[in-house]
C-alpha cells in the first residue's frame, strides 16, 4: 500500500552528520495521549504517525502485512491497528486491555504516545496514560460526531489536568471532506468543552487511514487553514517548561551521604529553579537554610530547573530525609493531614471507607483513611450520584485523612505534589489514583504564618470558649426559631455570637448554589469554612441549616478544633413539620413545584450521636433554647 | 531553559534508580555488557554521585559471549566503586549446554534459569534491566516496575498501574521487582547518549572486517574455535557490525561500514530493519518474547 502523504525525515549527508547530531540533541520531548473508542481509528492514527515519521522498519512492515492478511480488518490494506497491539491474548481477541507506549520523532521533537483502549477498563487505563501526558488527541468519527465516549474521554482528560486538546475529526474521507459536517461537530464539542471548563482546544479535519492533514496538508480540505497534526504536535508549548516559572519544589528521594564530609539531598526538581545561595525551607518541619552546591557527575551546576535530577547541598546542617520537600523559603507549599480529593478506583475489590491504605505522593508515604465518598461521578453524563463506596473504574470525591502531615499542592497547580496513589496494605496492589484539591484543615503542628494575635487571644478577650452550635433537622422543624432564641439568651449573658441562617446565606455567599446533592454538599462546606473562621475570631457560631447528609456534618466537625463542634438535632417528625409548613414549602414540594426537597424526594440522614437532641414533640421552643444554653461548656 | 529530550530521559532514569534504592531492600543491576548496559551504568553513576554505586552489577553469563564482550566486562569490573558479580548456571555448565546443539534450551538454562538462581542465591529483591519499550510489541505495555511472584513469574494481570512519577515498589517477602530505567528510551536515544557522553562500548558495534558465515538468513560471526563449521563451509571476511549483542551464535550481524558512533547513527536513520531482527530468539514463534517473559526471562 502506498500512502498518499508519506513523511520522510531527510537522511543527513555524511559530511553533515555532526551538525545533524547537534540538532538532534536539541529536540524537546512531548508526551501525549490518544483517546477514542474502538472504531474511531485511534490505532490507525498512531500507526500512521509511526509510519509517516519512518518508525516502522521493513521487518515490522513484513510482519504487519502478514498479520493484516491473517487477522486484519482493512481488507487488502495494511491494518495499522495491528502495529500498536501488544500482548498475544489481546491480539487474538482483537482488543487492547492496557496502556501501551509508542515512540516516534520528527526533526524538532521526540514523542511518547500513550495508547489506551476505549473498553471496559477505559477509566483506569486512560487515567494512567493521561497522568503523564501534556496533550490529548481526542478522536471523533466524522460520521458519528460527538458521542458519549467522547464526553467521557474529555472529562477524564480535563480531570487529569491536560491543558492542550486536539479535537481530531477523523475519517473525513468518509464524509467527503465536508466543511459543514466538520464545523457542526466542532461547534457541538466546544459547547460541551465549555461546560466542563476545558480550554486550549485545537480542532482539525483528518483521515488517519489516508494521512490527510497528519504530516502534510490535505488537498481535499482547502477550507482548513490550521496546522497539520504533526505541525501542531511539534510546536505546541510544553507544560513541563512552564513549571520552571513556579517557586522551587523538590521532593527528596534519597540522602546521599557517602562519608562524613559530604551530605546531599537527591531528587527530581518538580517545579521552579534553584541556584547556589538561594534561601530554601525544608518541609514539613519548616527549617530554613541556603543552597551551597548543586552536585552532579558532570560537575557542580550554576542553576538547575524543573525536570532535572540533581543533588542539593545545604549551607547549614538541617534535618532532611526522604519524603521532605525542599522549597523556596518565602513561598513554601502547605502541609496538612485532611484533604478533599478525587479518587479513581482501580482495583477489583471495592474501596472500603474507614480502612487504612498506604498513600504515596511524590516521595512521601503515609497511612491514609478514606471516608465514604461525598458523591460519585457518572463519567458518561457527568452527573453526581450518591455512593457508599467506589468500585473498579469509579470516580468519586471523598475526604482523606492521613496519620502524618503531607506536604502538598492542589493538583490543579502541581501534578507532582497533588497526585497520589493508594496501596492496599495486604496485597500491596495499587488500588487507586487520587488528586488532592484542598486541605480541610491545616495540620495542627504546622504554622507558616505565625499570627501574633492568636485564636486563643481572640477568645480570651471575649471571655468565652468559641464553639459552633450546628442545628440540623427537617425544614420546618423549628431550627431557625430555636437558634434565634438561643442567640438572644447568649447575648443577654454577654456572649459574642453570630447566627448563620440557611436562607440568609443562600441570598449571598451561596447564591450560586442550587439544591442538588452536590450543591447541598458545597453549601455546607462553605458554611463550615465560614463558621471555622468565626471560631478563630473567638465567636460562638450558631448555624441553622437542614444539612441533611451525615458525611457533610462529619466534614464540618473535622474542620473545627476538638470539642468546639456541637451537633444539635432539632428532631421533628415529617408529619409534624409538614403540618406546620410555615413557608408553604411542603405544599409546593408535594405539588411537584419544588425538586429535591428534603423529606419528600431527597433524604434526611438523622444524626446518630448528636451532642444535643431536641424532641420538638415534648419541648417548646423556649424550653429547647434553655436546655441548649445550659449544655454549653 | 527548556530541557532537551535526552535531558528529560536522563532525569527520569536517574529518578527511577533512586526510587528503587530508597524503597527496596537489596537491588542489583543486571549487566549484559551491551550498549544499553553502558547507558544504564552511566545513569546509575549519575544518580548516586559522589557516592559509589549502592548496588552490585550482575552478569548472568552463558560462557558464549563474544571475546570482545568479556574484555569490556573486565574493564568495567576494574572501575573504582564497582562490584561485578558473575553467575554461570552450574547445571548448564555440567551438561555442556550450548547454542549450537541445544537451541532454545540454551537460552532457558543459561539465561532464564541462571538469572533466577542468581537472584535467589544473593537474595536480590529488585533487579534493574536495560529493556526498552520500543524493542518489541509486547514490551510496549511493560511497566517500568515489573512485579514478579516468588517464583519469578510475570503475571500480566498483577501488574500495577503507573501514574505520574509514582512507583509502587511494595512487595511481600520472596517477591521481587524487575525495573527498567530505559523504558522510554529508543534505540536512537541510546546511540545519541553514547555519543554525547562518550561512553565506552564493545568494539563489535563498530564495523570492521570479521570472519563470517551465513545461516538461515542470519549473518554469523565466527568468534572462536568453538563455532562448528558445516562440511565445506568456509568463513568469509566481511565488513560487519552488530546492532545488538547476545550469545555469539544467536546474534546476527549486519554488513556495514559504520566505524564510529555518528556513522552508526547515520546508518540507523537510513536503515529499514528493526534492531531485534538480528536475534534468533524472537522468531521462534509468534509472541515468543512474551512467553519467555512469563517464564522469567528478562
Amino acid at each position: 500500500m502506498s500512502p498518499p502523504h508519506a513523511y520522510h525525515p531527510p537522511a543527513p549527508a555524511a559530511a553533515d552528520i555532526e551538525s545533524y547530531l547537534e540538532a538532534q540533541q536539541r529536540k524537546s520531548l512531548l508526551r501525549f495521549i490518544t483517546c477514542g473508542s474502538v472504531d474511531d481509528g485511534k490505532s490507525t492514527l498512531i500507526g500512521r504517525l509511526l509510519y509517516d515519521s519512518k518508525m516502522i522498519f521493513e521487518d515490522q512492515l513484513a510482519a504487519l502485512a502478514a498479520d493484516s492478511a491473517r487477522i486484519g480488518t482493512q481488507g487488502q490494506n495494511l491494518d495499522f491497528a495491528l502495529l500498536v497491539d501488544g500482548l498475544a491474548a489481546e491480539r487474538e481477541q482483537g482488543i487492547t486491555i492496557d496502556v501501551a507506549y509508542r515512540y516516534f520523532a520528527t526533526e524538532r521533537r521526540k514523542f511518547i504516545v500513550a495508547d489506551t483502549p476505549g473498553h471496559e477498563q477505559y477509566t483506569r487505563n486512560m487515567v494512567t496514560g493521561a497522568s503523564t501526558a501534556e496533550l490529548a488527541v481526542i478522536l471523533v468519527d466524522a460520521r458519528l460526531g460527538v458521542l458519549t465516549q467522547t464526553r467521557r474521554h474529555s472529562y477524564l482528560v480535563q480531570l487529569l489536568g491536560i491543558g492542550n486538546i486536539v479535537l481530531a475529526v477523523n475519517k473525513m474521507d468518509l464524509v467527503g471532506f465536508d466543511q459543514t459536517r466538520f464545523e457542526t461537530i466542532v461547534g457541538e464539542y466546544r459547547e460541551f468543552a465549555e461546560r466542563i471548563g476545558m480550554r486550549g482546544i485545537v480542532a482539525m479535519p483528518i483521515s488517519g487511514l489516508r494521512g490527510d492533514n497528519i504530516a502534510a496538508r490535505s488537498q481535499l480540505t482547502p477550507w482548513y487553514r490550521g496546522p497539520t497534526l504533526l505541525e501542531h504536535l511539534e510546536t505546541v508549548p510544553l507544560a513541563t517548561d512552564a513549571q520552571q516559572a513556579r517557586p522551587l519544589r523538590m521532593p527528596v528521594q534519597w540522602v546521599n551521604r557517602p562519608n562524613h564530609e559530604f551530605r546531599g539531598y537527591s531528587g527530581l526538581i518538580a517545579a521552579g529553579s534553584v541556584r547556589p545561595g538561594d534561601a530554601v525551607r525544608v518541609l514539613p518541619a519548616g527549617g530554613a537554610t541556603r543552597i551551597s552546591r548543586i552536585v552532579t557527575l558532570d560537575g557542580d551546576l550554576p542553576e538547575a530547573v524543573a525536570g532535572q535530577s540533581v543533588t542539593l547541598c545545604f549551607a547549614d546542617e538541617l534535618d532532611c530525609s526522604r519524603g521532605c520537600v525542599i522549597a523556596r523559603a518565602d513561598d513554601p507549599p502547605e502541609a496538612a493531614d485532611q484533604f478533599e480529593a478525587t479518587i479513581v478506583w482501580m482495583a477489583d475489590e471495592e474501596m472500603l471507607p474507614g480502612r487504612t491504605y498506604w498513600l504515596k505522593l511524590g516521595t512521601q508515604t503515609v497511612t491514609a483513611q478514606v471516608q465514604a465518598p461525598k458523591y460519585q461521578v457518572n463519567v458518561n453524563t457527568l452527573e453526581h450520584l450518591a455512593a457508599r463506596t467506589l468500585e473498579l473504574n469509579a470516580i468519586g470525591v471523598a475526604n482523606i485523612s492521613t496519620d502524618q502531615p503531607l506536604v502538598f499542592e492542589p493538583y490543579g497547580q502541581s501534578r507532582e505534589l497533588g497526585g497520589f496513589i493508594l496501596i492496599d496494605k495486604l496485597s500491596n496492589a495499587t488500588v487507586a489514583a487520587g488528586l488532592l484539591h484542598f486541605a480541610l484543615r491545616r495540620a495542627s503542628n504546622i504554622h507558616w504564618q505565625q499570627l501574633d494575635v492568636t485564636r486563643e487571644l481572640h477568645a480570651q478577650l471575649k471571655h468565652q470558649k468559641p464553639a459552633v452550635l450546628w442545628f440540623t433537622g427537617l425544614s420546618g422543624a423549628g431550627k431557625s426559631t430555636i437558634a434565634n432564641l438561643v442567640e438572644k439568651r447568649l447575648v443577654r449573658m454577654n456572649r459574642h455570637t453570630f447566627l448563620l441562617d440557611g436562607d440568609n446565606v443562600r441570598h449571598g455567599l451561596n447564591r450560586d448554589l442550587g439544591f442538588s446533592d452536590a450543591d447541598r454538599v458545597e453549601n455546607i462546606r462553605r458554611v463550615g469554612e465560614v463558621a471555622r473562621l468565626m471560631t478563630d475570631a473567638g465567636l460562638i457560631v450558631i448555624t441553622a441549616f437542614i444539612s441533611p447528609f451525615r458525611a457533610e456534618r462529619a466534614l464540618v466537625r473535622q474542620m473545627m478544633a476538638p470539642g468546639e463542634f456541637l451537633e444539635i438535632h432539632i428532631d421533628s417528625t415529617l408529619a409534624a413539620a409538614e403540618a406546620r409548613d410555615v413557608k408553604g414549602l411542603y405544599r409546593k414540594a408535594r405539588a411537584g413545584q419544588l425538586k429535591n426537597f428534603t423529606g419528600i424526594d431527597s433524604p434526611y440522614e438523622a444524626p446518630l450521636a448528636p451532642e444535643i437532641h431536641i424532641d420538638t414533640a415534648r419541648l417548646s421552643a423556649e424550653e429547647a433554647a434553655e436546655l441548649i444554653v445550659s449544655r454549653l461548656p | 531553559m527548556p530541557l532537551t529530550h535526552l535531558q528529560r530521559l536522563e532525569a527520569e532514569s536517574i529518578h527511577i534508580f533512586r526510587e528503587v534504592v530508597a524503597e527496596t531492600g537489596k537491588p542489583v543491576m543486571l549487566y549484559s555488557i551491551g550498549k544499553d548496559s553502558a547507558v544504564m551504568l552511566q545513569l546509575a553513576r549519575k544518580a548516586f554521585h559522589p557516592a559509589p554505586l549502592p548496588f552490585p552489577l550482575l552478569h548472568v553469563d552463558t560462557t558464549w559471549k563474544f571475546r570482545d564482550m568479556y574484555a569490556l566486562r573486565a574493564q568495567v569490573a576494574a572501575l573504582p566503586g564497582i562490584q561485578l558479580l558473575v553467575h554461570q548456571n552450574p547445571e548448564a555448565k555440567r551438561r555442556g549446554i550450548n547454542p549450537f546443539e541445544h537451541g532454545a534450551l540454551h537460552t532457558d538454562l543459561w539465561k532464564t534459569e541462571g538469572l533466577k538462581q542468581a537472584l535467589d542465591q544473593y537474595g536480590f529483591d529488585a533487579a534493574f534491566g536495560g529493556a526498552r519499550r520500543d524493542e518489541e510489541a509486547s514490551r510496549a505495555k511493560e511497566r517500568i516496575f515489573s512485579f514478579r511472584s516468588a517464583n519469578h513469574r510475570w503475571d500480566p494481570k498483577r501488574q500495577r498501574p503507573e501514574l505520574w512519577r509514582i512507583y509502587n515498589a511494595r512487595k511481600a517477602r520472596g517477591e521481587s521487582m524487575r525495573v527498567f530505567p530505559l523504558s522510554n528510551w529508543t534505540e536512537l536515544d541510546v546511540w545519541q547518549y553514547i555519543h554525547l557522553e562518550k561512553l565506552p562500548i564493545v568494539p563489535l558495534y563498530f564495523a570492521a572486517p570479521r570472519p563470517t558465515v551465513k545461516r538461515d538468513g542470519l549473518l554469523l560471526m565466527v568468534d572462536d574455535e568453538r563455532f562448528p563449521l558445516a562440511a565445506g563451509e568456509l568463513p568469509v571476511t566481511r565488513s560487519i557490525r552488530f546492532r545488538t549483542l547476545g550469545c555469539y551464535p544467536l546474534t546476527g550481524a549486519v554488513e556495514s561500514t559504520a566505524a564510529s558512533v555518528p556513522e552508526i547513527i547515520r546508518e540507523m536513520l537510513l536503515t529499514t530493519t528493526s534492531e531485534r531482527q538480528g536475534r534468533a530468539i524472537d522468531r521462534d514463534q509468534p509472541a515468543s518474547m512474551e512467553k519467555k517473559k512469563q517464564e522469567g526471562y528478562f
